[in-house]
């Protein structure tokens, strides 16, 4: 049985968002009622329902969902683990900051996606291009992330460590990696986020398959409805992606 | 008699043994963009093997700083120290340290903290369990080896910190007012195992506390530093015999020596 008090906070938790979502969408209802809004302007609730419906029961955006995913996740765990290993470098390898620092923020001021178009010209229309697009900005986050997490471990320990001879990269292991968890994770939660924008916009430029396929071709055959369901299938894997990493947050940083 | 027993096993060789750790006219002053602190000021005395000596002084006068030097964690900006004749540049394995606040890492539990030393020197980790949880059981806290930091109390964290200074066995024990944060009952444990484990193991301790019965309970030496910068002020043997137990605290000496020690505070405290 739950206890009260978490009952409670459950309850917390789930009502005010609900009664929000409940809100907008009767405005939205209301909004496209018959002799309303224009459909192609904005879809009822109930076509953008239905295309849903059709879209993952049916199976037509499921594979779709399925090639975003992909190259989502494998363009994230690249460029995370990139981040964090070059964050981990410079960290361990003092010089190497100043050799790599300035270049790294020359590199973070440039709007990555507007690379996207040249990305593709090099790596073509397939996943590679959209893998590279995500990593390259997922590499950034992760890699401040780590190399200011790294530093702010309380010297107090390093100087425990130093006492009883551990080398720097026991050091690092033990104590920087961990001291830099909470901060990795932070920036994870923002990298899951550029990962799907990445992808799509890699899907807008030149692709055949994802969820910015389908909603680049809706534009273009104004299926509206359509537009939305991939919007929303977005949306919800964003969401879940999002709440996954909390979740490993809560678990692997249990101490903070 | 235990008292006889131990003049026997350690007979007055402590002062003819030879030099562990020497501090010869040291000095350190911190730079910050603030300013310079001194912390110590031409710092001499030795601990010879075997010897436990205290070191007393008002806060702030540069006795955690000395613990830093003498681990090698810092260098001094004068003088030198010597570990068994060889000049300390370095941390070295054959010392252990008990940091003044307990510096556990939160992510371990206790078991794994206490094995630190044990795996950042690369040891075999599996005969340092045993060892581990024997002294777990010797400062009580057996029960909470799969325990993590933030689930004890300020006390019992230190205490783990003890532990962890003693596993990989030092030659030389370095304590920075161990027992501070422990109540009155567990302090008292503590000084008395501190005291045997000193006598069967033929440690050297370099002893820093703020108190004075537990300076003169425990030692062979108290060295009393000046306020900041630390200079040393009085260097005072104690020939109570040992081991020393609850009715030493109440013998004339120890009251006399105690009292001693008392009064150059006070004195110290009282502007020139
Ligand atoms: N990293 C540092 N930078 C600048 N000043 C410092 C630093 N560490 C210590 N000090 C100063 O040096 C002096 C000696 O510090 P230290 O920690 O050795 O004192 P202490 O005798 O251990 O004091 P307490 O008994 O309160 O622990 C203090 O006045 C302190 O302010
Ligand atoms: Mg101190």
């Amino acid at each position: 049985m739950m206890e009260p008090r978490h009952a409670l906070d459950v309850v917390k938790a789930v009502v005010p968002p609900l009664a929000t979502g409940v809100v907008i969408v009767a405005v939205w209802a209301w909004a496209t009622r018959p002799g309303g809004l224009d459909a192609f302007v904005l879809p009822s609730p109930m076509a953008v329902l239905r295309a849903l419906y059709q879209g993952w029961i049916g199976g037509t955006l499921l594979p779709h969902a399925l090639a975003t995913g992909k190259a989502a996740l494998g363009g994230l765990v690249i460029g995370a683990l990139a981040g964090l290993a070059s964050g981990a470098l410079i960290v361990l390898i003092r010089p190497l900051e100043y050799l790599m620092m300035p270049l790294v923020t020359a590199l973070q001021s440039v709007p990555k996606i507007a690379l996207a178009p040249l990305i593709i010209s090099y790596f073509g229309f397939g996943l590679e291009s959209k893998v590279f697009t995500v990593a390259l900005l997922c590499f950034f986050p992760l890699f401040v992330a780590a190399a200011t997490g790294m530093r702010a471990v309380d010297p107090r320990l390093l100087d425990m460590y130093r006492a009883f001879s551990a080398s720097p990269l026991h050091i690092l292991l033990h104590a920087r990696l961990p001291a830099a968890a909470p901060y990795v994770f932070g920036a994870l939660q923002i990298a899951v986020v550029l990962a799907l924008i990445g992808c799509v916009v890699s899907e807008f430029v030149a692709s055949t398959e994802g969820l910015g396929f389908i909603i680049k071709s809706g534009s273009g055959e104004l299926d509206i409805a359509g537009m939305f369901a991939a919007i929303l299938s977005l949306s919800a894997m964003g969401v879940a992606a999002g709440l996954l990493v909390k979740e490993a947050q809560r678990r692997i940083v249990f101490w903070s | 008699m235990a008292v006889a027993a131990y003049e026997q096993l350690r007979p007055t060789v402590v002062r003819a043994a030879p030099t562990h750790l020497e501090v010869a006219d040291v000095s350190l002053t911190y730079e910050s963009r603030r300013g310079r602190v001194p912390a110590l000021d031409r710092l001499s005395f030795d601990v010879a093997q075997g010897a436990f000596v205290s070191v007393l002084g008002p806060s702030g006068c540069g006795k955690s700083t000395l613990l830093k030097l003498a681990s090698g964690l810092l260098r001094p900006m004068a003088g030198r120290i010597r570990l068994a004749g060889e000049p300390v540049t370095a941390p070295r394995r054959d010392v252990g340290i008990v940091f003044q606040q307990p510096t556990l890492l939160p992510w371990k539990t206790v078991l794994e903290n206490v094995l630190v030393p044990i795996r950042a020197m690369g040891r075999d980790a599996s005969a340092g369990r045993e060892r581990a949880l024997e002294l777990l059981r010797l400062v009580k806290l057996e029960p909470f080896a799969a325990n993590y930091p933030h689930e004890l109390s300020g006390g019992m964290q230190q205490r783990v910190g003890i532990a962890r200074g003693l596993i990989h066995d030092p030659a030389l024990l370095l304590m920075d007012e161990p027992f501070a944060a422990l109540d009155a009952m567990t302090r008292e444990t503590m000084m008395d195992e501190l005291q045997r484990i000193w006598m069967s193991t033929g440690k050297s301790v370099l002893f820093i506390t703020h108190s004075i019965p537990e300076a003169v309970y425990l030692s062979d030496r108290i060295l009393v530093l000046s306020p900041r910068p630390g200079r040393l002020l009085h260097s005072v043997d104690v020939d109570l015999p040992r081991p020393r137990t609850i009715e030493t605290m109440a013998d004339p000496r120890f009251v006399a020596l105690a009292s001693r020690l008392r009064q150059a505070f006070v004195a110290m405290a009282e502007p020139a």
